[in-house]
């Protein structure tokens, strides 16, 4: 399969940009998230034609209108089933999937893990609040447990979802997690991702500074977030931690925090991040990884090798093209089992 | 060797093959159609397939059917009952008494009819000495034992060799239709090409099946059905769902389109994904999508990014659609949904006939939510109207409903092979790149559809989605008077398809005393019955519709020229309902059956003239 590549460079964010005002909460997360995508395309080599946004319903889905290529705002969950068909419909085309918590985990659940399943090249930007915005304030499938929304008056009863543990489950070959507040490695995780062959998921945690301000806090507030992040970048050493002091290894086994130079751990101790790994059971170690016991793992977790949905279909399409005699919808009503009545009337 | 029967000719004639699942019938049946259209008989045939995969052996939920209509006579229906019955086992015969005809011909597998059989057949006394089968020719031949005796030196394992069993009964069947037996070891040839052990036993048992019903005393007459008269050309034997992914294929050429499928496996709609499936070498993809819901997704985004694209279902998996086509509605998308109606509500009767989506069709979306309606009418009409449907879904940009049903989707007939270069070209509404003037929500004066700006297209990128869109800019609008407009267009839009559909054509005088209105698949039995009837001098005539939404411009004029009219459906009344509501000057009466059964034409016939005597 291959993709129209035109020379980069000669596009930039603005080519992008449209006219229409973009019409989320002033200080909403996806501000940040679109300037980052805008950004990010040209750098991907794609003619503009050819890219597609697709997107399901919430806040984070009015996307498409705020980006000048070629745009379908769907049906709430269905973002994904929609972009597969677009994408086997025209592989050459580079699709990209805007969706929330509510939309990919709750009402689009079974399309999002059969996309990843699927390994179609899509990439899928999920914009995680762990909140209903739009419907204003319910709780969502991300939601921590015990959070007090609009319909959980006494705190939510329901474990809650890692996007990551679904993206793993279902077999993904691209998992990365970014946060709104660092333009940087947003864009360079979302070029990772449109590079990836195969589903890319970017879980985006995202403030919603209406009805779930501060939800991540702990993770990417200015005084905490050197501490409770691990920026994962394959082929170094998983250490964090202000002082980049501290490190992830394996102890029998098990996942744990170390410091250097206690105990006598050296930097030779933590785990290299192999985000091209066949084996995913590091990467989904990665993914469950939380406060307190650990930091939050971003950055690119896992990008394997696999092959492509929508490249092997049409290579089977290819393939039976050459090798059949039945080349019309002439030859086909007229093979088999045919007669001739030469009855006179 | 041999004795000279007599030789019966008939016009036309109903063989029912009924067995266990695993008896092969419906191979038989099939051989037998296949025969019967070599030698140039019109036919028509219908499969009864039991709701289980395996149901227990030798029960009345594991029998397995295939019923063929021949004859020298346009035939339009499997028939109403069978002139000659197989059955293998107890259970195919109880299963069957009622729809077989007095005086047929019943062969049976006289090895099977024993206390054990009897029992898993629910028989209480041995039907055959307790006089139920008074009046009907009874051929008991020991078809297990003689094929079990003619495989023996084939090496045959006994399971093996009891398949061969459907064999025998086709070899008793080619003498008693005085059939080339030829054709027979043509077939099998063809059919186990790769096990030619396998055709060496199986013709043996052909044989032996020929030769036994040659001896017998019980088969001293036989058949003779001559070829069909007034029918010229190349034909096939297709079933429904095959004609409908041809259709769709054919549509796809024709558009200079690769076809895109969406689907979810249903019954009785599986067929067609499994067809276009391996239509690859066609350009066809088929995307087995997760659910139906994924399916219909797949196929409108694939129509965004310009395929020719269908989904296909039955009526639960319209259901969970219904929000999808919705948005194909207001995104104004082309796109054909192929419902292939079962029994419902709910799960209902999967592998059983019904014409009870209608109104699902119609209005069952949200909001006001106009597509067009088409109804297939024979299992061969199933590709002109796979065509038709894909062919306005892409000239008019709009979603298309086919109505199919179980009948016709497993139901065959002949096909008088067309050539697709005399079916029209389909020209979709695309746009030049650049084209400056382009807005996505412009409009065609005539048709009133938008245009097929394509992803990948240079200068024509634009956003579509479920939100309602202002006139012609395509932008997002909650505008009160644009959505009043945009309203009114989508609903003149499918109108306006009015000027591009055929009339209505009525069977019979354009006047009279009774008017027979039926649409979809219930043609076969209402136009027997009608010309049955105007034979016997009945002032009647049929109107029956394949467009149902719009329905064809002459329709009221059509209707004015009867007294009386009646709606005959398969269902509670659902298209009465709808021509209540276009025509209310009109009265309709109504004729409904519910039992996942076509409708025989007996029982129609009685009904219309219980009408026209009444006078
Ligand atoms: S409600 Fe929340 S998520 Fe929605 S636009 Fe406003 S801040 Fe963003």
């Amino acid at each position: 399969m291959s993709e129209k590549i035109i020379e980069t460079g000669t596009l930039s964010r603005k080519d992008f940009k449209l006219d229409t005002p973009v019409k989320w909460c002033a200080g909403c997360g996806a501000h940040a998230v679109l300037a980052s995508i805008q950004g990010t395309i040209p750098e991907t080599g794609v003619r503009k034609e050819d890219v597609v946004f697709v997107s399901g319903i919430g806040c984070s889905s009015r996307f498409p209108y705020y980006i000048d290529t070629y745009g379908f705002h769907s049906l709430h969950g269905r973002a994904t089933a929609i972009a597969s068909g677009i994408k086997t419909a025209n592989p050459n085309l580079s699709v990209w999937v805007i969706t929330g918590d509510g939309d990919s985990m709750a009402i689009g659940g079974n399309h999002f893990i059969h996309i990843i399943r699927r390994n179609i090249n899509v990439n899928i930007i999920l914009f995680n609040n762990k909140i209903y915005g739009l419907t204003k304030g319910q709780y969502s499938p991300t939601t921590p447990k015990g959070s007090i929304t609009k319909t959980s008056p006494e705190g939510t009863i329901e474990n809650s979802f890692q996007p990551g543990e679904l993206a793993m489950g279902a077999q993904g070959t691209f998992f990365a997690r970014v946060v709104d507040t660092d333009p940087k490695m947003m864009k360079d995780v979302l070029l990772k991702a449109a590079q990836h062959k195969g589903t890319s998921v970017v879980e985006v945690l995202l403030n919603c500074v209406i009805f779930a301000n501060e939800v991540h806090k702990e993770i990417t507030g200015k005084e905490v977030r050197d501490d409770h992040q691990v920026y994962l970048k394959h082929g170094e050493p998983m250490i964090f931690g202000k002082n980049r002091d501290k490190g992830i290894r394996y102890n029998c086994n098990k996942m744990e925090v170390v410091t250097i130079g206690e105990d006598g751990i050296t930097e030779d101790d933590i785990l290299v991040h192999d985000a091209t790994n066949p084996d995913d059971s590091t990467h989904y170690n990665l993914v469950r990884m939380g406060l307190p016991e650990f930091p939050v793992a971003m950055g690119v977790v896992r990008a394997a090798e696999s092959t492509v949905f929508e490249s092997l279909m049409h290579d089977q399409v290819t393939n039976a093209q050459k090798h059949s005699k039945i080349k019309t919808v002439n030859d086909l009503i007229n093979s088999g089992n045919v007669f001739r009545i030469d009855q006179k009337s | 060797m041999g004795k000279n029967p007599k030789v019966i000719h008939v016009e036309d004639i109903v063989v029912k093959f009924a067995g266990d699942s695993g008896d092969g019938m419906q191979l038989t049946g099939s051989q037998f159609s296949d025969t019967s259209a070599f030698i140039g008989n019109d036919l028509s045939t219908f499969p009864d397939y039991p709701a289980e995969i395996r149901a227990p052996q030798g029960t009345i939920a594991g029998v397995s059917g295939f019923q063929v209509h021949i004859g020298e006579k346009e035939i339009t229906t499997p028939g109403d009952q069978a002139d000659v019955l197989v059955a293998m086992n107890p259970a195919a015969l109880k299963a069957n008494m009622k729809w077989i005809k007095n005086g047929a011909t019943i062969i049976i597998d006289i090895d099977h009819f024993d206390n054990k059989h009897y029992k898993k057949a629910g028989y209480v006394e041995d039907p055959l000495h307790d006089g139920s089968m008074e009046g009907y020719n009874v051929v008991k031949a020991p078809i297990t034992m003689l094929t079990r005796d003619t495989a023996k030196p084939f090496g045959l394992d006994q399971k093996t060799a009891d398949r061969t069993r459907n064999q025998f009964v086709a070899g008793l069947l080619y003498w008693l239709f005085n059939r080339d037996i030829k054709l027979g070891e043509d077939f099998l040839s063809n059919k186990f090409k790769s096990k030619p052990d396998l055709v060496k036993a199986n013709i043996a048992v052909l044989h032996a099946g020929y030769n036994y019903a040659e001896t017998i005393e019980a088969l001293s007459t036989t058949f003779m059905v001559d070829p069909v008269k007034n029918k010229k050309g190349l034909f096939r034997n297709i079933t429904g769902n095959q004609a409908t992914a041809w259709g769709l294929l054919a549509a796809a050429e024709r558009a200079d389109k690769s076809l895109f499928l969406g689907s979810y496996p249903i019954t009785p709609a599986t067929e067609i994904l499994q067809e276009i499936s391996s239509r690859k070498h066609l350009g066809a993809v088929a995307f087995q999508a997760e659910d139906e819901i994924a399916g219909i997704s797949s196929a409108i985004g694939a129509s965004f990014a310009g395929r020719l694209s269908a989904t296909t279902t039955s009526g639960p998996g319209l259901a969970l659609k219904g929000e999808a086509i919705g948005l194909a509605v207001i995104t104004e998308l082309p796109l054909v949904i192929v419902d292939v109606q079962r029994g419902g509500p709910s799960t209902g009767l999967p592998t059983k006939t019904e014409q009870s989506d209608l109104m699902q069709a119609l209005y069952g979306r949200s909001g006001e939510s106009p597509v067009v309606v088409l109804a297939a009418s024979t299992p061969a009409n199933c590709f002109d109207y796979a065509f038709e449907a894909s062919k306005i879904a892409l000239e008019h940009m709009t979603p298309v409903i086919l109505l199919t049903d179980g009948y016709l989707a497993n139901g065959s007939e002949l096909w008088n092979i067309p050539s697709t270069d005399n079916l029209p070209k389909i020209k979709p509404p695309l746009v030049e790149d650049n084209d400056d003037t382009y807005q996505p929500y412009k409009r065609d004066p005539e048709k009133l559809n938008r245009f097929w700006a394509i992803p990948g297209q240079e200068g024509l990128r634009h956003r579509v989605g479920g939100l309602e869109k202002e006139d012609v800019t395509g932008n997002v609008s909650h505008d009160a008077l644009n959505h009043q407009v945009m309203v009114n267009l989508r609903q003149q839009k499918v109108d306006k398809v009015v000027d591009f559909i055929p009339e209505l054509q009525v069977i019979g005088d354009s006047e009279g005393e009774l008017l027979v209105i039926g649409w979809g698949g219930t043609y076969g039995g209402l136009v027997s019955a009608v010309n049955d009837m105007r034979k016997e001098g009945y002032g009647i005539s049929l109107a029956h519709f394949n467009y149902i939404n719009p329905l064809p411009k002459n329709t009221a004029e059509v209707l004015s020229g009867f007294k009386k009219k009646i709606v005959c459906e398969i269902n509670m009344g659902q298209f009465a309902f709808y021509l209540r509501s276009k025509f209310q000057k009109h009265e309709f009466q109504q004729f409904n059956k519910v039992q996942g059964l076509p409708f025989f034409i007996s029982e129609l016939k009685e009904k219309f003239r219980e009408i026209l005597d009444a006078k």
